[in-house]
């Protein structure tokens, strides 16, 4: 009796989902394609030996047990670390400062706030070739002039020395990053209710014991998103590096090579392909770790 | 009430003078790659560096076009940028309105499927995907960057989560009147979600604009690279060239410097929705 109403609604279903698949479309096959298909591809080339040209031979996990016995890949993988544990917390210290700092009423605060936060949009070829010339080795260097004029100390090589090289990139990221983070912290401080500033004054705190015991704790969300960002967006660093420390046809060498040029040129200057895809798993290990850490902390956020 | 008052103007001074300390830190590289790009080469690291040059080079702004095909390159450029940029628009905010307003069998497992590879840097994939494309022809070519970019899980997220914003019952009362889905995103969604469409422009712009891995690795051929990855390879050749450098870069920031100045508010927006993708 009642199969035609149901044919009808079952038609009308059909219908729907063919519209609903008709605006995914466009997007998901170009993502499925070229995205999915890569990383489901990245995971099984990890475990072969390749050279883009002759048939892949599965080697099991010898590309990992390669890695770690290769000199250049841990100095990569330490690089990295090493650069992630100074630049994450160094940037986040000076991101909630200007935050708290440009969260003030002052003048031309709109100014203050563009002029950090450029330097996160502008092109990173462009800058990088003006703190080369800035933190130039020689002693006609601005920096090394601020440094023996200003401070009296000898002049640095920066890049250019395998002591300095790591403090340089350190310097450069901070600058170049440090004004978006303080976006997101400034939204941070503008979530914070004036009520518990005045709570906390009428308790007769100062404007330090304001800091630390109302605006330090409201913002630990915030922190701890910042942090999971940068810490991530730490271990992908490539481009700086090749822009700052790379001779002249891009090699980066022991003292600052890290994990994705480690992958850049075992795959595109090497052809080692499987080895490659061995290192890009280990940053993805990392990544995901970090990354669970977060829907964790999340979860608890959300609880509070 | 006296020492309440002397507080306020010392807290004052203090600010203003963090605030010049930095504007000074922020902005003296940008004022020094001018100054640099206005001289000559053996003045730039002259001693003391002279900011405002007395005879200041123009002839370096004319130079770079033909030292180097820059023409071409921002050409380039700007060709990959604004269809990358159309593209990723179109298909995101189209794809968003269905994990947003639409019922369908599957919805969230494909939903699942691009959220989770968002936590998969591209750093990760971007060798078997130039496998990929090489298979298919696409090495050394600028379709080649536009699939790289165009089809983000990110932008498909940014818009959906603007989309669930927007009430339910716009879309029903428009339902009832006969208006078809298409209809409805196009006439309906699309111009309550102007605030969301410009943030997803500046990002993939600047994202765009300013890649450097993609191209390094995709594009071979001199007449086909972009800005960024001609003036690297200016700099490499011709690192003593600092005044050509220099005038390159500035020329080079400039596409980013207005787009930024006019859509900063949505830049900013967008950031703190904490859905960005760096």
């Amino acid at each position: 009796m009642n199969t035609p109403i149901t044919r009808s609604a079952r038609k009308r279903k059909m219908r729907q989902n063919l519209v609903a698949y008709s605006f995914i479309a466009p997007n998901f096959i170009g993502f499925a394609v070229f995205t999915l298909g890569p990383i489901i591809l990245a995971f099984i080339m990890a475990f072969t030996e390749w050279d883009g040209n002759n048939p892949m031979k599965f080697v099991g996990v010898d590309n990992f047990t390669n890695l770690f016995t290769n000199d250049r890949f841990t100095s990569a993988l330490k690089n990295t670390i090493v650069y992630s544990i100074f630049t994450v917390p160094l940037t986040l210290i000076m991101a909630l400062g200007l935050a708290i700092l440009l969260n003030q009423k002052i003048k031309a605060r709109t100014f203050f706030r563009t002029v950090t936060f450029f330097p996160y949009v502008a092109s990173l070829v462009a800058v990088a070739a003006v703190w080369n010339m800035l933190f130039s080795p020689s002693k006609g260097g601005l920096m090394n002039q601020l440094l023996m004029n200003v401070f009296h100390t000898d002049p640095l090589k920066w890049a250019a020395s395998p002591k300095t090289v790591m403090l340089t990139i350190i310097l450069f990221s901070i600058w170049k990053n440090m004004g978006y983070y303080m976006v997101i912290y400034l939204a941070g401080l503008q979530g914070i209710s004036e009520d518990l500033y005045e709570a906390a004054a009428l308790d007769g705190a100062g404007a330090f014991q304001k800091f630390r015991y109302v605006t330090l704790p409201q913002l630990k969300p915030t922190t701890f998103f910042v942090t999971i960002m940068l810490t991530i967006s730490c271990f992908k660093i490539y481009d700086i590096v090749y822009m700052l420390a790379g001779g002249s046809n891009g090699v980066v060498n022991k003292n600052a090579i890290v994990l994705v040029y480690y992958v850049y040129e075992e795959a595109f200057r090497n052809w080692k392909l499987g080895s490659a895809s061995a290192a890009a798993l280990v940053l993805f290990v990392i990544v995901l770790i970090v990354t669970l850490i977060q829907f964790r902390g999340e979860k608890n956020y959300a609880n509070d | 009430m006296k020492s309440k008052t002397h507080n306020r103007i010392l807290r004052s001074v203090i600010v203003y003078a963090l605030l010049f300390l930095l504007a000074f830190v922020m902005l003296i590289p940008f004022v020094w790659m001018i100054s640099a790009s206005l001289k000559l080469n053996k003045d730039i690291f002259m001693i003391p560096y002279e900011w405002i040059t007395k005879d200041p080079r123009w002839a370096n702004y004319v130079d770079i076009w033909t030292k180097i095909p820059l023409a071409t390159y921002a050409l380039n450029t700007a060709k990959l940028t604004l269809i990358v940029t159309v593209l990723q628009i179109l298909t995101s905010s189209f794809a968003a309105y269905a994990f947003a307003k639409l019922h369908f069998r599957g919805r969230n497992l494909l939903f699942l499927a691009y959220i989770s590879t968002i936590a998969v840097p591209w750093q990760v994939y971007m060798v078997p995907q130039f496998m990929f494309m090489r298979r298919l022809g696409l090495a050394d070519t600028h379709l080649a960057i536009i699939i790289l970019q165009a089809f983000s899980a990110f932008g498909v997220f940014l818009m959906r989560q603007f989309y669930e914003g927007i009430p339910d019952s716009l879309c029903e009362a428009a339902r009832i009147d006969g208006m078809s889905e298409y209809g409805i995103y196009a006439k309906i969604m699309l111009p309550l979600s102007k605030p969301a469409l410009s943030t997803l422009t500046i990002f993939t712009f600047v994202n765009t604009w300013n890649d450097f891995l993609g191209p390094l690795i995709y594009l071979t051929t001199d007449s086909k690279k972009t800005l960024q990855i001609g003036i690297r390879m200016f700099i490499s050749q011709y690192s003593a060239e600092y005044g050509l450098i220099m005038a390159a870069s500035v020329i080079s920031l400039i596409p980013v410097l207005i787009v930024f100045m006019s859509l900063q508010k949505y830049f900013v927006a967008g950031i703190t929705t904490g859905a960005v993708k760096g």
